[in-house]
């Protein structure tokens, strides 16, 4: 098919392929994990040894201070890491660029439903990056009332002044729609673009957990953006929605209806971030041990279960808010149940290891690690669903130890193994295993020390949120473990160099990757690396399912394609 | 046999065209949009004193207008679409800046009531129930006016014959558009001024 | 840095008559989760070493679909669930009765008001005439005494911003929310000095926001420390609401 030549504007800028789409996701994803990551470094100083100034890049960063935090700017970096992390480092990457590569060429489709809308997307993305950015530097300075945006310390402007906090919000809101606008194009082409003999059967779990997450957002993000803009309404148009008690203009809203209607939404945004990484855990256990996904069935219905229970859990944030204390009780009984689908697709991982031919590759190594960390974070979530307990650790720094191996472990290790798999096929280059092996060992030990030594100093009672945890006699036997922690998160972050590294070198001279270098068997596998503009020259027929690895009969290697007509007597899916 | 024609067996979710799935699934998320801000509004309204009764502030009748107005628009939307699909192309164009003519109207009477609340000092932060009253019509006002621009668009494409009885997609998910902001106006009239 | 100094407690001293109760919650918990990750790390250590990658060999073909598969994992998840989740909730079911579901009287506990701002506690005792809104009341500033052995029913109204009032040493916490009331209540059955944290962010001045929680000996000691003080705190305008409000 010809094409007039195109600009380099439209062909790598303004365009609507989806693979550059994904690119642009990827790498504005990579730049603010950076960028968050240092905010975690800062906020470690300052937790380890309070009010110093930071060496190297004190001076430059906090010139007022001699080049130490100073208490307004402590709330800005645990607001900006928080807001940052979430939605411009972890969403982009995960579902922005995973979710843009991987979607059509698996389904089969020369690319989403709707590319325009996608590439706007995109664009709104950076639009609201853009103004995060610039809410550094008004008067006032960023938001500091952390990424929750509790009101009404958020919705009053006498307590939260300053339009870096409004900044905010409408970063939020921009990306909120961004997400939106992606997740119509993922539920759309997963469901109606999929290639003839594609059932829902045979979808790659990475896509199955990228269709759960767009479900989420679709109907949970909304909820959030009517909270946001309720609280810049009481920002600036003087209404009282979220304010009561003496801050309130006239006899005041609820204050606690906030809470509700973010983590209405944040509970649920909480397994957005984690499903595609569920997803990519399965299908990348299963290329790696060479042996169908475990109980994929089981698999698909457990995350659909979670997907579903996680819109009605959100009580368990709130569990010292005043809430009636027998719905704080629901929410208990309701939580705990996550258990059980959970524990389905986790022994549903260690099934697919189990009896298999394993190879440690460097993205095996990254989904292993998902499962080790998993499982702590997993299991620490079962002490905040408890509610006695969670009432004495709510605020403290187990909470903050949960959600990091949730998030920052778990997701962070996700996103690496997306970068590693995929890296080949879309740069059609391949990375350094030894460099990768080295990102993966020296993280996963800095990540295991930074985290549980959270976990030690939020059963001693040490808050978050908090600039110097020096002023409280209670804590002060903690403090050599913030210096503990603040060296191994240092760790932590150098140990991210070899990754940056290895992707910036492998770009530019890494060799060449072969079209299959997993020997992976889905459709995204059957093309060239990378694949060509419009993925594939006919319309893909699938006989099977992706995980046909292992199939006993074959004698020209141990795995079939889903493209591969054997499959349709040879195959069990 | 069976395995082989399942490789030519094309299986979507559902046989609709995807525009039309792509509007339904905006939809989803305009209505949970909505229902946070009217579940906002109950769990405000219910758990306040001295909720004013609404008939005593608000310009019932003239609200009630307007609802006829924009059903009657949801009536020549559904025209509109007839006419497309029978290939009557002045219909088409005529049903098309109807609606949108009427989605104006809407927007006027309500744009000449905000001002005559406002200068009786009813306005967005003079009380709990102006809050809610100006957040809920506003946001609909702006969905109101994105469905106008998006009317007239089609109209100006409708002038160049771009729909046709075999091309009358973008009609249809629009006109659900233009339906579902209908029925958000028929409810916000009936929680905010007649309960 | 030695071991000791790094923290060989787990927790704070608990100086309270329920605390043991959320202690013991989590020992039951780190005990049967601990098992549980025990296992499947062990597994995963087994799996990887024993099922590596080898010429000659291949995995073995299954999906794990049939239903004996899906007996074993559905079982096996349920079985955790009843032996962890379930024996937990109930364990805090049982420990929430004792800890948050039964406050004491109004004639035996010691009432206190504690208004916090950004960024002190603002803490009010009835007086000797027992009734708040009148001449005797006393307010201090982030000074709560309380005498040891006898119940203590705390209201909290914040007059700005949310904050959490959190005794680190009695294992409770109960946010203070501007708008409305809530409570919390204790006993303490050891004297001392110790602290009262704000554990709910409330502005740049929130890593400061310390209060101290005085357990005296006697009621006779709290008697004389509470006659010797001089009112403190903001004026009428903030306090005042309805005891026996929301709790």
């Amino acid at each position: 098919m010809a094409h007039p030549p195109r600009s380099f504007w439209r062909r790598y800028v303004f365009s609507t392929n989806h693979k550059v789409i994904a690119v642009q996701y990827l790498l504005t994803g990579i730049l603010f994990l950076a960028m968050g990551g240092l905010m975690a470094l800062l906020i470690r100083w300052q937790l380890a040894y309070p009010w110093q100034p930071i060496p190297l890049v004190g001076k430059l960063l906090f010139p007022g201070s001699g080049g130490a935090v100073t208490p307004e700017a402590y709330p800005m970096l645990f607001t900006m890491h928080g807001g940052i992390m979430v939605f411009f480092a972890i969403t982009p990457i995960l579902l922005g660029a995973m979710g843009n590569y991987t979607i059509p060429l698996e389904v089969g489709a020369r690319d989403m439903a709707f590319p325009r809308l996608n590439m706007l997307s995109y664009w709104l993305l950076f639009l609201g990056s853009m103004i995060l950015l610039v809410s550094f530097f008004v008067p006032g300075g960023a938001a500091g009332f952390g990424w929750t945006i509790y009101a009404p310390l958020s919705s009053s402007t006498e307590v939260s002044p300053g339009w870096g906090q409004d900044l905010f919000i409408l970063g939020l809101a921009l990306d909120a729609v961004s997400i939106l606008m992606g997740g119509l194009n993922y539920i759309t082409t997963i469901m109606q673009l999929r290639a003839p003999g594609l059932t829902l059967r045979r979808l790659p779990l990475t896509l199955w957990g990228l269709f759960y997450s767009a479900v989420l957002n679709t109907l949970w993000l909304p909820i959030v953006a009517a909270a946001l803009f309720m609280v810049l309404c009481d920002r600036r148009l003087g209404t009282a929605f979220f304010v009561a008690g003496p801050l309130a203009p006239h006899s005041g809203g609820q204050v606690l209806l906030y809470q509700h209607l973010f983590w209405g939404f944040g509970h649920p945004e909480v397994y957005i971030l984690i499903l595609p990484v569920w997803g990519l855990v399965g299908d990348l256990l299963s290329v790696f041990s060479r042996k169908p996904a475990f109980g994929y069935k089981a698999t698909v219905v457990s995350m659909l279960t979670i997907t579903i229970l996680s819109g009605i859990v959100w009580g368990h944030h709130m569990f010292t808010s005043g809430m009636n204390p027998l719905v704080g009780k629901a929410f208990m009984i309701l939580t705990i149940t996550i258990s059980v689908p959970t524990a389905i697709f986790f022994l549903n991982w260690l099934g697919t290891l189990w009896r298999g031919a394993i190879r440690l590759t460097v993205p095996m190594l990254f989904a292993l690690g998902v499962v080790f960390v998993f499982a702590i974070g997993g299991l620490t979530g079962l002490f905040n669903a408890l509610q006695v307990f969670d009432i004495y650790i709510h605020d403290t720094y187990f909470v903050v130890g949960h959600f990091h191996y949730t998030l920052a472990a778990s997701v962070l290790f996700g996103a690496y193994a997306f970068i590693y798999y995929w890296f080949p096929k879309i740069f059609g280059r391949q990375m350094s295993p030894l460099l990768g092996r080295l990102h993966f060992g020296l993280s996963f030990l800095f990540l295991n020390a930074v985290f549980s030594g959270m976990f030690v100093v939020g059963l001693h009672g040490h808050m978050r949120r908090i600039a110097d945890a020096t002023t409280y006699e209670f804590l002060k036997p903690m403090q050599a473990w913030n210096v503990w922690i603040g060296w191994a998160a240092l760790g932590l972050g150098l140990s991210q160099l070899l990754f940056f590294h290895n992707f910036v070198r492998s770009l530019l001279k890494g060799k060449t990757a072969p079209a299959n270098p997993w020997q992976a068997g889905s459709l995204a596998w059957t093309v060239s690396s990378p694949p060509p503009e419009h993925n594939f020259e006919a319309r893909p027929r699938v006989f099977c399912g992706p995980h046909e690895y292992g199939v006993p009969e074959l004698t020209d290697g141990d795995w079939l394609s889903q493209t591969d007509p054997r499959a349709a007597t040879l195959a069990k899916s | 046999m069976e395995h082989v024609a399942e490789g030519t067996v094309e299986s979507p979710l559902l046989d609709i065209p995807v525009g039309k799935f792509g509007m339904w699934v905006f939809l989803i998320s305009e209505i949970m949009f909505f229902t946070g801000l009217i579940g906002s509004y109950i769990v405000l309204r219910l758990g306040s004193t001295g909720w004013p009764q609404p008939r005593t502030i608000l310009n019932t009748p003239l609200l009630g207008l307007n609802t006829v107005v924009l059903l009657s628009s949801s009536l020549t939307m559904v025209l509109a679409l007839a006419a497309a699909q029978q290939d009557r192309q002045r219909a088409l164009q005529r049903y098309l800046l109807l609606t949108a003519l009427l989605g104006l109207t809407f927007l006027g009477i309500k744009g000449y009531d905000y001002v005559h609340m406002w200068h009786r000092g009813f306005t967005i932060s003079s009380s709990l129930f102006g809050s809610c009253y100006y957040l809920l019509t506003g946001f609909h006002a702006l969905h109101v006016l994105s469905g106008v621009i998006l009317l007239l668009y089609l109209f100006t494409a409708a002038s160049r014959g771009l729909f046709s009885a075999a091309n009358y997609g973008r009609i249809e998910y629009s006109g659900l558009y233009w339906h579902f902001i209908d029925i958000v106006w028929v409810m916000l009239f009936a929680i905010l001024c007649l309960v | 840095m030695s071991l000791t100094s790094m923290g060989a407690e787990v927790f704070p001293p608990d100086i309270s008559t329920t605390g043991y109760l959320v202690d013991r919650l989590f020992w039951l918990a780190t005990g049967l989760t601990g098992v549980a990750f025990a296992a499947v790390v062990g597994a995963l250590g087994y799996f990887l070493v024993r099922y590596r990658a080898r010429p000659g060999r291949r995995a073995f073909y299954t999906h794990g679909n049939s239903p004996r598969a899906l007996l074993l994992t559905s079982g096996l998840a349920l079985v955790v669930f009843l032996l962890i989740d379930v024996n937990l909730a109930y364990h805090d079911h049982v420990a929430w009765a004792v800890v948050w579901g039964a406050p004491p009287s109004a004639r035996e506990a010691l009432q206190v008001e504690i208004m916090p701002e950004q960024f002190a506690w603002n803490i009010r005792y009835a007086g000797p005439d027992g009734q708040f809104r009148t001449a005797d009341d006393v307010t201090t500033i982030n000074q709560l005494h309380i005498p040891a052995n006898r119940p203590v029913v705390v209201q909290l109204s914040s007059k700005d911003v949310i904050h959490s009032f959190f005794l680190p040493n009695l294992r409770i916490k109960m946010d203070a929310v501007p708008g409305m009331v809530t409570s919390l209540y204790f006993q303490a059955k050891r004297s001392g000095t110790y602290d009262i944290a704000c554990a709910e962010h409330c502005g740049f001045g929130h890593y400061r926001m310390r209060g101290f929680l005085v357990v005296e000996e006697s009621a006779e000691a709290f008697n004389a420390w509470l006659a010797q003080q001089t009112d403190e705190g903001p004026p009428d305008l903030s306090w005042g609401w309805q005891w026996g409000g929301k709790t």
